[in-house]
């Protein structure tokens, strides 16, 4: 699946990105890379865009650009964070 | 180990006198920290401090140079790049601290000033400031600066907060594995300072400094891509330190790095720097 696709509070994780050139490289330097650990954070009133926490920090996505990010749930729901 | 640090304005005058030998071994007070501000005066090595934002570069910058350079949490603060000095051990230091940024690869004015110091300046040491709270993040840049130099130290800043966490970070294990001197620090009380101008000392005088990083990968189309770059960036530079960096960066599209090459500046970096 793709994260926008991430329910509120669940995990998962990142197994690829569908992009190229500099947005990908921008996400990557993010901490958006194959095996890292994401959580759906918050999302804004209207769906979009989204906080997903990475690595220790959140990140917003737009919808548009979380659909590029493939992940694999990796179970656990969970509202609260070991941090 | 070293002597604790003075506080500014207490204890002996940390100035030289006029006309001293700074650099010369008999050069008296050794081994102790002097902030020389704004004024370096004249300096034998160039440090960068480089690190992704909010870990703490500036506190470092200040804590070293003794001045109080707009600390502050918020993103983009340092936008161009600050400079002031110190003396240690004998010797004058430059030190220049750079935007934070999470990589050198992508396009925004505060990765390139950063990308451009480090890859033309050509500074004797890069500290790079880490957050021992998230090192996991903080480490894809010091990969990325230890592809272009082995003149690096790694200061492991926040280490205060990052007991407060529970968290404690294997210097020594990750010295191994990085291949260059990671230092502890809590910047903002001093603490580190000692060990850290230690091994900015013995990096900026290191005759064999490790070599830059070179990562293979693993797919036989794009490392025969690199190579074939890489090798035609060598003809026309010779003595280019990090062809196959540039190479990469040439096959990602930089166009800084375009740029380097169309214009020869790409050339400066094999010309011998002037002696120190």
């Amino acid at each position: 699946m793709t994260l926008d696709e991430l329910p509120r509070g669940q995990r998962a994780v990142v197994t690829a990105l569908d992009l190229r050139g500099g947005e990908r490289r921008r996400l990557m330097d993010l901490g958006l890379l194959p095996g890292a650990a994401i959580r759906a954070d918050m999302t804004s009133p209207l769906g979009d865009p989204t906080a997903y926490e990475v690595r220790g920090a959140l990140v917003v996505l737009r919808r548009g650009q979380a659909k590029t990010v493939h992940v694999e749930h990796s179970g656990t729901p969970s509202g609260s964070t070991e941090r | 180990m070293a002597a604790p640090l003075p506080t500014p304005g207490v204890g002996p005058s940390p100035a030289e006198p006029a006309g001293a030998c700074t650099s010369c071994a008999l050069a008296p007070s050794t081994a102790r920290l002097a902030r020389l501000g704004l004024a370096p005066g004249r300096h034998d090595h160039v440090v960068a401090l480089a690190g992704n934002p909010n870990t703490g570069k500036s506190t470092v910058f200040n804590a070293l140079t003794g001045l109080r350079q707009h600390v502050g949490n918020w993103a983009g603060k340092t936008v161009a790049r600050a400079e002031g000095g110190f003396s240690f051990g004998g010797a004058g230091y430059r030190i220049v601290d750079l935007p934070g940024t999470y990589s050198l690869l992508s396009t925004s004015t505060d990765e390139d000033v950063a990308r451009d110091v480090l890859l033309f300046g050509r500074p004797d040491v890069v500290v790079v400031v880490v957050d021992a709270t998230r090192l996991e993040r903080n480490l894809p840049l010091v990969l990325q600066i230890r592809q272009i130099t082995g003149r690096v130290v790694v200061a492991l800043n926040l280490v205060d907060e990052a007991r407060r966490h529970g968290i404690t970070v294997d210097t020594r294990h990750l010295t191994r594995e990085l291949g260059v001197p990671v230092v502890a620090t809590a910047a903002r009380r001093n603490e580190g300072l000692p060990e850290l101008l230690a091994a900015i000392a013995q990096v900026a005088t290191a005759d064999d400094p490790p070599k830059p990083l070179r990562l293979t990968h693993h797919d036989p189309a794009l490392e025969k891509a690199v190579a074939d770059l890489a090798a035609q960036v060598e003809a026309r530079f010779p003595g280019v330190p990090n062809s196959r960096w540039v190479a990469l960066r040439l096959l990602e599209g930089d166009a800084g790095i375009e740029e380097a090459v169309r214009n020869g500046t790409l050339g400066d970096l094999a010309t011998p720097r002037e002696a120190a």
